[in-house]
């Protein structure tokens, strides 16, 4: 049993309705009890969709159970069909009907509708969202396309010299962390680069579309979360090869796309005539000068994590300071990059953890989910969403890709607008004794709001917080090192941002040197000693 | 499932509203919370207790999903999620319970009261949480008293986890000191705001000292015995009017206290109660009934006429039928409710215009068909249709807001109109 307040991922059906809804002439009957029906508002409320999710629960109640579960499973399977006139159908249950052990597979199949059934086995009390979406749309294809599969060993035929290369991008769903965009941003890419779309999937597919997915010279996984398994499957049947590189940032773009050149068989030569991105100019202007080293905390699904640390450090200079993940299933690609940047992998859906973890690391920016967006806005730090969980706010009106070169301009601006503009920065630092400037001034761009960004003072509103569960141990950065008033006073005036690392790095120097009170004068030998 | 049956309550020889009307009772698909929504407003409203929902994923999921923009306050709630081990029998469900409700009450010293709110996967694995309530109250007391409810979804619909905690919490309820004088018990939660205003009202009737059920704070939980007259300030309170009934307490009938009527009634059905005189009475509320009928002026011109057709999701749909047909002129097609409880709503029943049909129960797909049918100006519903319904052109209010919102009371009375007033206003405003 585990305690748990906010959740990063929903449970395993939820994944399934993610495949359900991205999809058209695909109906998903849940064997469940009616407050699961929650789930509807993801897709109408936050995504906006406009039309509801196609999923019918059975929606038992307690005076059902033990008498006629399964014949109310089998009535509302039937009423589904009926109704709607799918081209193939899901059924499952959620973590109650998984307790009474209804069996949904057997239940449906024994109906012997006109139409294909997908049973889905997902463990509730084991896996969550993510996994739930990729078995929902491994065991979708594997049912359609596996009486089409041909026999073992046997190659794929070579494309035709006079045929374009042809690709199907696996993964975006609904519910999507900007799934949508990117999906027109690849196209764009991929179109410019001579390679046909064969397929997208789930995202708008039929059931019957997915027939035509071996059509296609090879897969792009553009999340694999979600596309690993279905694509993995049809490498291993239909001799498909895929992509490993997601196109998130400046120099994935250019690794991907000299992937997909290679994949789909093209001159490396003609590629490079495709568009490029105003990142690598905009992080070279001197504006961007003050982005250097800027302590950056990342947290999100592994492939969104793992894409914004390496743009946030090869790309604009950032200090990676964290990075982790809550995708279990993704957590050794999450170490192998924590590693490249020095830093302790954080693999955890514990949001109170994850809490823990960044007041410590006393991160100048916060690239998280929307939990994290919480954490930082409560200790005052810049922050800028990269993954789901999503909110409505991640559903822009606007065109706003995360892969490809436009996606690349599109993060440049994400991670940077919340941090000061170079120029108001170095303004705050000449006129910081002016009273516009006093040391406790909220950076413009947060608001009305009373920033709390001296990082031992977070420490203090984490532990304290009335509300909330508190930690059980004190935060483990609180010094035992006391300031002396006049040192203290001395802090104050140094500008809010960086503050935290003057105070850092001035704790650090006195206990590396046994000092016990700080000073000034620590304060400036400590300076003079970090301020190579 | 789709079984479909039309009921006629026994005939009678008085026809007054829709008290005898027939109802439609649907067994189909239902497309509202459960009870564990309750607890978004129950644990704003006490303001020291912790609700620990002992569930699955989903429960956890299904709480964020709905508390949605509150979801980044801090929370009084939590889920203790049950995982494999704990199915597996590997764990002790118990001892791993006691080992989470410690670890939660070390780190939050401000709980004084916490809930153990039971759901389908507690339910259907049969883990005892009264025994579980029990064992950790007498471990934690007298710093933590322990109390459990069912708040799943095959027990409970939406409103009615607030029925559920507020029926676990009247056995704790201390009994009444002096048996003699009859006391006022306001039951269902109400925000601070209204529960003020109430008070104030109250006050000048002469009604003082009147308690509040729930308490702001578990350590002043009202006194309930014989002399205890209480008046439901909710229509979903059935299980919570059966325990004060079972402590002695005597029922109110009443109607419910939205809009300047429904206010000016339930303020009635008390003063009557207490033998206070109507033209006190009269002298009291005449002031603010006056302001919420002003209020209410601004509102009728886009409401006046409007056709309603109401998703079952809160109980309080008939109620909010009774005051838009009749004070704001709005014209009744449907009204779904979860659950009609005919003894609590008989008052209101007997205002709704003749004819209107009432639906108890639910089957989606084929509700949404008869909407569309319908064709009606506007839809009350949950959140999960309502967009859908706007995209085939259909204006919708969200039934949920009726629930977080202060809509009781005179003061209030404006606000209620509002919700209902802006979306239609809104419509006629866009020029896209
Ligand atoms: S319906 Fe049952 S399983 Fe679903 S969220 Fe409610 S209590 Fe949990």
């Amino acid at each position: 049993m585990q305690l748990t307040l906010w959740t990063y991922e929903g449970p395993p059906h939820v994944g399934a309705m993610r495949i359900a809804t991205a999809m058209k002439g695909l109906h998903y009957v849940l064997h469940a009890p009616q407050g699961d029906t929650y789930a509807d508002l993801l897709f109408t409320m936050i995504e906006r969709r406009n039309h509801r999710p196609p999923v019918t629960y059975t929606t038992f109640q307690a005076r059902d159970l033990g008498s006629d579960t399964a014949e109310l499973f089998q009535n509302a399977v039937r009423d589904a069909c009926n109704r709607f006139q799918p081209e193939a159908m899901l059924v499952g249950a959620s973590c109650t009907a998984e307790l009474i052990q209804d069996d949904p597979g057997g239940l449906a199949r024994a109906l012997n509708l006109p139409v294909p059934v997908v049973p889905l086995e997902l463990p509730s009390y084991q896996k969550k969202e993510n996994w739930g979406a990729a078995e929902t749309l491994y065991q979708l294809v594997r049912t359609l396309l596996g009486p089409k599969a041909p026999a073992p060993g046997i190659a794929r035929s070579p494309r035709a010299v006079s045929r374009k290369p042809r690709c199907n991008l696996l993964g975006p769903t609904a519910l999507g962390f900007r799934h949508r965009d990117d999906v027109t941003e690849l196209t764009r890419l991929l179109t410019s680069l001579g390679i046909e779309i064969n397929l997208v999937a789930p995202l708008d597919a039929r059931p019957s579309d997915l027939l035509r997915i071996p059509d296609a010279d090879f897969n792009v996984v553009m999340y694999p979360e979600i596309a690993s398994p279905v694509a993995q499957w049809l490498k291993r049947t239909f001799a498909q090869p895929m992509s490993t590189i997601v196109p998130i940032g400046v120099n994935a773009t250019r690794e991907f796309i000299a992937e997909v050149a290679r994949l789909a068989g093209l001159d490396p030569a003609t590629v490079k005539s495709v568009g490029d991105s105003r990142l690598p100019w905009y992080s070279r202007s001197i504006d961007s000068t003050y982005l250097t080293g800027k302590r950056v905390f990342v947290f999100g699904d592994a492939t969104h994590a793992i894409a914004a640390a390496r743009v946030a450090e090869e790309e604009l200079g950032f200090k990676v300071v964290g990075l982790g993940t809550y995708s279990r299933e993704m957590a050794r690609d999450v170490r192998t990059a924590a590693q490249k940047y020095g830093v302790e992998p954080l693999i955890s859906d514990d949001y109170l953890e994850v809490e823990e973890r960044i007041v410590e690391a006393q991160p100048e920016i916060v690239l998280g989910t929307q939990m994290e967006r919480h954490i930082a806005k409560r200790l005052g730090i810049p922050c800028a969403v990269i993954s789901a969980p999503v909110h409505v706010q991640d559903f822009p009106a606007r065109y706003s890709p995360q892969m490809g070169f436009e996606g690349a301009n599109v993060l440049f601006d994400t991670f940077v607008h919340p941090l000061m503009m170079g120029l108001e920065e170095h303004l705050i630092g000449m006129f910081r004794e002016d009273f516009e400037f006093h040391g406790d001034a909220a950076p413009s761009h947060l608001g009305h709001m009373t920033a709390q960004p001296d990082a031992t003072a977070a420490q203090v509103s984490v532990a304290d917080r009335s509300e909330g569960v508190t930690h059980a141990s004190p935060p483990a950065v609180v010094s035992e090192i006391g300031w002396k008033p006049e040192a203290e006073a001395e802090l104050k005036k140094i500008p809010f941002f960086v503050r935290g690392k003057a105070r850092r790095n001035t704790e650090k120097f006195a206990c590396d040197r046994g000092l016990d009170v700080i000073t000034i004068e620590t304060i400036y030998d400590a300076k003079a000693h970090f301020g190579k | 499932m789709s079984a479909q049956t039309l009921s006629f309550a026994p005939d009678s020889q008085t026809t007054s509203g829709c008290l005898d009307a027939p109802v439609l009772r649907e067994r189909g698909q239902r497309e509202v919370f459960c009870g564990l929504t309750g607890i978004v407003w129950m644990h704003r409203k006490i303001q020291d207790a912790f609700f620990l929902i002992v569930g699955s994923r989903t429960c956890a999921h299904l709480m964020q999903s709905a508390a949605g923009v509150m979801i980044f306050a801090e929370p009084r709630f939590g889920t203790a999620i049950i995982d494999e081990r704990d199915l597996a029998g590997l764990a002790d469900a118990n001892a791993e319970l006691d080992r989470v409700v410690d670890r939660l009450l070390s780190r939050r010293p401000d709980i004084k009261l916490l809930f153990l709110v039971g759901s389908c996967p507690s339910e259907v694995i049969k883990l005892d949480l009264s025994r579980a309530a029990q064992r950790l109250s007498r471990q934690h007391m007298p710093a933590v008293r322990v109390l459990n409810y069912s708040g799943s979804g095959i027990e409970t619909t939406f409103t009615q986890g607030e029925d559920a905690c507020l029926a676990s919490l009247v056995p704790e309820l201390p009994p009444s000191t002096d048996p003699g004088v009859p006391q006022l018990l306001v039951v269902g939660a109400l925000s601070d705001v209204v529960e003020d205003q109430f008070k104030r009202l109250f006050d000048e009737l002469g009604l003082a000292p009147v308690a509040f059920l729930p308490p702001r704070k578990s350590s002043e939980l009202p006194s309930v015995g014989e002399s205890t007259r209480y008046l439901l300030a909710q229509p979903f309170l059935s299980d919570t009017g059966r325990a004060l009934d079972q402590r002695g307490a005597s029922h109110v009938p009443a109607a419910f206290p939205l809009g300047a009527e429904g206010t000016t009634l339930w303020l009635r059905a008390a003063a009557d109660t207490f033998g206070i005189s109507p033209a006190l009475f009269e002298k009291v509320i005449a002031a603010p009934r006056a302001r919420a009928e002003r209020a209410l002026e601004n509102h009728r011109g886009a409401l006046a006429g409007r056709r309603l057709f109401m998703f079952p999701d809160s109980q309080l749909e008939p109620p909010l039928a009774r005051f838009l047909s009749r004070e704001m002129g709005m014209s009744l097609i449907e009204v779904g409710t979860p659950y009609l409880n005919r003894q609590h709503l008989a008052e209101e029943l007997a205002l709704l215009p003749p004819g209107t049909r009432l639906s108890e129960g639910q089957d989606v797909d084929k509700q949404l068909d008869r909407c569309r049918a319908d064709k009606p100006d506007l839809v009350l519903c949950g959140l999960g249709l309502a967009n859908p319904l706007e995209a085939e052109g259909i204006a919708t209010k969200w039934s949920i807001e009726t629930v977080f919102t202060p809509i009781q009371g005179y003061e209030q009375a404006g606000d209620l109109a509002k919700i209902f007033a802006r979306p239609l206003r809104r419509r006629q405003l866009l020029e896209v």
